[in-house]
């Protein structure tokens, strides 16, 4: 079914341009399936995984019937098939997130190798030799150099830059987290100073939602001549992202989080940054001239794809992208955002449980983390499970967020394009069940609005 | 609903009232944490005798988790405190088997007492670490101070 055929959502719900729902969810087979014994699937994970549309999932089975081939090697009709599919995704992606040029989008593993291939380049280039590579010169870093980050990065965005620094003798430097769950940037001009080379955040925390003021950091650094690497992991597949506006240099996401494969991310770089910047991976394709003494390596982004790369994920993502692209970014936001205020009101109005993250809507993304009173998270997510709600469970791999606000786990459901108002009615029964079953319901009355 | 097969009274009743709970005097003392959910436990274990004569005298332990890993680990002290060592590790041989089946292994009342409440635990994979949380941290402590024992025998055979 094409996108758009149905017309009959949500009629009473007035308003502007509105996601079809139901023909929506007729795009993902997966939501058709039970849990549990027979219970609807209501898949509320999106932010650690998405699930795939038909689209997606025939995208690649075409390609994988009829044009497999190693891309970039060869000179028969699959091959080149092959190669026009690969980099006919890699166009539409770029033009999806507002990237100057293809040649912008480097394919990898996923937004982790994304954010690792900036920092081992960095520290490749601080021991590059200036007399080979002396446009590394501007990327080196060493003692009484700074790396700023973030208090609510996920771990991705947090380890490569503490291994960073302990690689080249910099410093690790971050940002607090306001008790209102906001970047505290009131000693903004503290933290980055001209001894900072780098500043790496999120755009949206995986955890608490909170939507981070990009232009307010990408000026302080620019201001003293940093690199900015902006993780967009949760913000890409949500919203509208345009990364030439953005202003940063280099952008990190995943296509498992955005109706894509897994397998693939992408990382996206200012191309003067990149054709100065050493490889991180290198072999076969990275490569202009091989001798037996040295090689001379290609122009980004062969230079960071080495060896055969992954070909029907990235057709996949295009596939992705073209389904998103289609819907249109600011109506998957629009319902994103309604589903977030329901959640938020909803939940809070059933006393004994706190939100982990904005209470209101503003700079705020789908992510909504909480903890029921009196019940431990895996519990929780247990509870919810048996009846057919499918959260994330733990610290989402922010564990320093978490030790921030002293909470050991939270529960986290996160909303997608697919997701509807039923289905965080389900989310909210589920907990009031879960309270049920651990004898912590707050009375009926005593919630917050009653 | 599976749940009150999974979350048994004793499970919830260990739960609320942990057995042994808090840090004692002990010969180890080990900091295990479960990196998929962050649960945490600082367990302390203090034996009576050495080598295979040793009886656990205690296990003492401050745990942050959820009701899974922390009745489970009250279970633990109520089945090993007073118990020789090799039979402890009777007892956590057979409690690992049972939570790491798939529910294939039922266990035996006989030896895991309380633990066979744990038995639904091995249906659901992602919470057999939590199930096993307390137990590792046991084996571990117990290990340390093993190892400690076998290198003083062999320092003092060294120095004779």
């Amino acid at each position: 079914m094409m996108i758009g055929e149905a017309t009959d959502t949500a009629p009473e719900q007035p308003g502007a341009a509105r996601l079809p729902l139901d023909a929506i969810r007729a795009d993902f087979p997966i939501l058709e399936r039970t849990v549990r014994d027979g219970k609807a699937l209501v898949y509320l994970d999106s932010g650690a995984t998405s699930q795939r549309p038909v689209t997606v999932i025939d995208a690649e089975q075409e390609f994988i019937t009829t044009a497999n081939a190693a891309v970039h090697r060869g000179a028969h009709q699959l091959s080149e098939e092959a190669t026009d599919a690969y980099e006919g995704a890699r166009a539409r992606i770029a033009a999806f997130v507002g990237a100057s040029r293809p040649e912008e989008v480097v394919f990898t593993k996923n937004a982790t190798e994304a954010i690792n291939l900036v920092a081992y380049s960095l520290s490749n280039a601080t021991f590059a030799d200036p007399a080979v590579q002396p446009g590394a010169a501007r990327f080196r870093l060493g003692p009484g150099d700074e790396v700023v980050i973030t208090e609510m990065e996920h771990h991705a965005n947090l380890v490569p830059w503490q291994e960073l620094c302990r690689r080249t003798g910099a410093t690790l430097k971050w940002f607090g987290v306001t008790d209102d769950f906001r970047l505290d940037l009131a000693d903004l001009d503290e933290v980055i100073t001209p001894r900072t080379k780098v500043v790496a955040f999120t755009h949206q925390s995986n955890v608490l939602g909170t939507v981070n003021p990009v232009h307010v950091l990408v000026a302080a650094a620019q201001k003293v001549g940093a690199l900015t690497v902006l993780d967009a992991c949760q913000s890409v597949p949500h919203q509208a992202v345009d990364i030439a506006a953005l202003g940063v240099d280099f952008a990190a996401f995943s296509g498992h989080k955005m109706l894509g494969p897994s397998g693939i991310g992408v990382l996206v770089g200012r191309y003067e940054l990149l054709e100065q910047m050493p490889p991180f991976i290198t072999g076969g394709s990275m490569i202009s001239q091989v001798f037996m003494d040295r090689t001379t390596y290609a122009a980004p982004p062969a230079r960071f794809e080495a060896g055969v790369p992954m070909t029907s994920q990235a057709v996949g993502l295009g596939a992705a992208v073209d389904y998103l692209s289609d819907l249109g970014m600011k109506v998957v936001a629009d319902h994103e955002h309604e589903l977030t205020g329901l959640a938020l009101d909803k939940l809070s109005a059933l006393g004994g449980v706190r939100i982990v993250g904005p209470s209101d809507l503003t700079d705020r993304g789908g992510a909504v983390s909480f903890v029921v009173d009196g019940v431990h998270a895996h519990d929780v997510g247990q509870l919810l499970d048996d009846e057919g709600v499918e959260v994330r469970v733990g610290h989402h791999c922010a564990w320093p967020l978490h030790r921030r606000f002293g909470i050991a786990a939270t529960v986290r459901a996160s909303f997608y394009l697919y997701n509807t108002p039923d289905e965080i009615d389900a989310l909210v029964a589920a907990v009031r069940k879960c309270q049920e079953f651990f004898g912590v319901a707050p009375a009926v009355g005593a919630a917050r609005g009653a | 609903m599976q749940m009150e097969q999974l979350y048994q009274e004793i499970i919830l009743d260990h739960y609320r009232t942990p057995h042994h709970a808090g840090l004692r005097d002990g010969d180890a003392e080990v900091h295990h944490v479960n990196p998929t959910c962050g649960d945490e436990v600082t367990l302390r274990v203090r034996l009576e005798g050495t080598g295979p004569d040793a009886v656990v005298g205690d296990v003492s332990y401050d745990a942050v988790g959820c009701s899974i890993s922390q009745a489970s680990t009250s279970v633990l002290t109520d089945l090993v405190i007073g118990k020789p060592l090799p039979e402890a590790f009777t007892v956590l041989g057979e409690f690992n088997t049972m939570v790491t089946s798939r529910g294939a292994v039922t266990g035996d009342e006989d030896v895991l007492g309380d633990g066979i409440a744990f038995a639904g635990v091995a249906k659901y994979p992602a919470r057999v670490k939590c199930a096993l949380l307390g137990w590792m941290a046991f084996k571990d402590a117990t290990a340390q101070i093993s190892d400690r024992q076998d290198s003083a025998h062999t320092q003092t055979g060294a120095q004779r």
